[in-house]
């Protein structure tokens, strides 16, 4: 039996990416738990990250690779803050979501 | 495809070129070390070290704005970094921004209970950010700054850990703020795929080399998405709606530093992509500002009009400050970096708004009273009665957003309009001057309030107001420059008549 394999296009990963981010995009706006909001972000800088490094590869540049180590750090940095935000709003208010944050309005 | 170790040869870096940097934050790092070795300290050192530090790195900005007058501007740490009057004016602005927001803090960390050396570290790791922002040639350095700058304002914003609106605001900025730093980036990955750089010279001769790049679809939609993330850190419509939110759960001095020094890097930033990197679409993205701009200032004036909190009136009435500054990007989109309309306008509007607004946060912090509570328009009324001298300034600070001649704001407004009508820009002039005058009732609004209503019942049974000495220093210095700046402003618009000059346009650099 003879599968045909087409080979993978540097079109086929930002597709990839395009769809990983818009999936964040709308899990950010759909889901309630900050951390599952939280989790979606990261998955955009993700597909972010696929992009720079299918770019770096067709272009033939270093820089694009490169790129993707900073935003990994920066990821870093943010997952520290995010959840020490989180959890010293769930420490006062176990089990909070999103709409239960929710006393600044106007 | 991958160079050798070998091969690699690191950059020449000119240190005396990035000192107001490495003040701030070698200052910032030796402050949260020192402070954790030492708490015996009197509290209030932080406070002035952070405001010296901020002056120290002004008086830097100073000298090599001469410099720079002197032997031109210049690209730095393998064109990463741009060296010119531009980022001189913005390092200016937001130095301004910290010294001012860290006199305010002092007090207001001693009346909260709070005191420690964290914020101030915060507030010198956000200039830090910011400055790295302004004075980027690259846009992932750009993004470097910008994270610094947010991550560090998304802490300052939770930092009150004892009212549940701080964790609030805290939460929807980060998440929000992260969002935004999302689309930022997937616009840096597609530019970057679209033009085969992330610098800002390369971008620039990207489009000179290949003209088909103009209808390059992957850079069209970099552009906007750039636009996009940008737009949500300067909160324009219709990104705005984490900023009413965050400004009134903040601590009333974060929310000061937030709209001066956070505001100033952002739009700065906004400048420099749209202005310096991106002139060749401008045909593109300038129906698109002019869109942001209309409806920036009237969601922000109109909004305004229904809130009953001071705190979220200014909010509002930042976003039609914002709305004010893209009709200055939106002219500049016309003329691009090369006269002196649009950018320089909207550059003094910044440091002009920057002093303004911590001035009126000030003020705000002062009736907030413990627990930073009391801002409610009716905590406001009678203000006029208790504190005569600082219903004054608060006075002054409102006439001047509300851009009554004589005062700075004035010459603000009228710079951005004057810009877009030489750019016959007329019907985002007229809008403009229509959202000013809804925007005055707002500020009227907290006026009559200071000067025509009595104190509300049960006010005499609440905690008298206490104007410490360096919030009251602080406000001081913020009336005298909005006036003296509002009598005499020659001199400013000289000054940021020359941030044009900036360093990159060397097509083939």
């Amino acid at each position: 039996m003879v599968i045909a394999i087409a080979t993978p296009t540097t079109t086929w990963y930002l597709l990839l990416a395009a769809m990983l981010f818009s999936t964040g995009v709308v899990g950010v706006l759909v889901r309630r738990n900050p951390l599952v909001m939280f989790m979606c972000i990261e998955l955009m800088l993700n597909a972010v990250n696929l992009t720079f490094v299918a770019m770096a590869n067709k272009l033939g540049d270093i820089g694009g690779q490169t790129t993707v180590f900073f935003v990994m750090v920066v990821a870093a940095a943010e997952v520290v803050v995010g959840l020490g935000i989180i959890v010293s709003i769930l420490r006062r208010r176990p089990g909070a979501t999103a709409d239960d944050i929710a006393e600044l309005k106007g | 495809m991958i160079v050798a170790a070998g091969t690699f040869t690191a950059p020449s870096i000119d240190w005396f070129a990035l000192a107001p940097l490495l003040v701030l934050l070698v200052g910032g790092l030796v402050l949260l070390v020192t402070a954790s070795f030492t708490p015996q300290w009197p509290k209030h050192l932080y406070a002035y070290a952070t405001v010296a530090l901020g002056l120290a790195a002004m008086v830097v900005a100073f000298v090599q704005w001469h410099a720079i007058t002197r032997d031109g501007p210049k690209l730095l740490v393998g064109n990463a970094v741009s060296y010119d009057h531009f980022s001189m004016f913005g390092i200016i602005t937001i130095c301004i921004g910290l010294s001012l927001s860290a006199m305010v803090t002092d007090d207001f960390l001693r009346r909260e209970g709070m005191e420690g050396p964290e914020i101030y570290g915060l507030y010198l790791m956000a200039a830090v950010g910011g400055i790295v922002m302004v004075m980027s040639n690259d846009l992932i350095v750009l993004f470097l700054g910008l994270e610094t700058l947010s991550i560090s304002l998304y802490v300052l914003a939770a930092s009150n850990r004892r009212r549940a609106e701080s964790q609030e605001a805290g939460i929807k900025y980060f998440v929000l703020g992260g969002f935004s730093s999302a689309f930022f980036l997937y616009g840096i990955a597609l530019i970057y795929g679209g033009t085969g750089s992330t610098n800002f010279n390369r971008i620039l001769t990207a489009f000179d080399s290949v003209p088909l790049q103009r209808k390059d679809s992957l850079v069209l939609v970099g552009v906007a998405l750039l636009l996009v993330g940008l737009g949500f850190k300067v909160s324009a419509a219709p990104f705005h709606f984490w900023a009413p939110d965050v400004y009134q759960g903040s601590p009333t001095p974060v929310t000061a530093f937030m709209a001066s020094v956070g505001k100033a890097a952002a739009f700065a930033a906004l400048f420099r992509v749209f202005v310096v990197a991106l002139p060749n679409w401008k045909d593109d993205w300038r129906p698109v500002v002019w869109v942001l701009a209309i409806l920036t200032l009237l969601v922000g004036s109109i909004s305004a009009v229904v809130q009953t909190n001071v705190k979220r009136m200014l909010a509002y009435s930042s976003i039609s400050h914002a709305g004010f500054i893209l009709i200055g990007l939106e002219a500049a989109g016309h003329s691009g970096a090369s006269t002196r309309s649009g950018m320089p306008s909207s550059m003094m509007y910044l440091m002009i708004y920057s002093v303004l607004v911590i001035g009126t946060f000030a003020v705000v912090a002062v009736v907030g009273r413990t627990g930073d509570g009391a801002t409610d328009l009716g905590s406001f009324r009678g203000l006029s009665r208790q504190k005569p001298w600082l219903a004054t300034a608060l006075t002054v600070f409102l006439l001047a957003q509300a851009g009554v001649p004589l005062t700075s704001g004035f010459i603000a407004k009228f710079g951005v309009i004057e810009a877009a009508v030489d750019e016959h820009s007329y019907a985002l002039a007229t809008i403009a001057m229509v959202s000013a005058v809804i925007g005055a009732f707002l500020y009227l609004r907290i006026l009559i309030s200071v000067w025509l209503a009595d104190a509300e019942v049960g006010d005499e049974k609440r905690e008298a107001m206490h104007i410490p000495i360096s919030t009251g220093a602080a406000i001081l210095l913020c009336v005298g420059f909005t006036i003296y700046v509002g009598v005499n402003p020659e001199w400013l618009i000289q000054a940021s008549d020359r941030v044009v000059l900036v360093a990159v346009p060397v097509v083939g650099g």
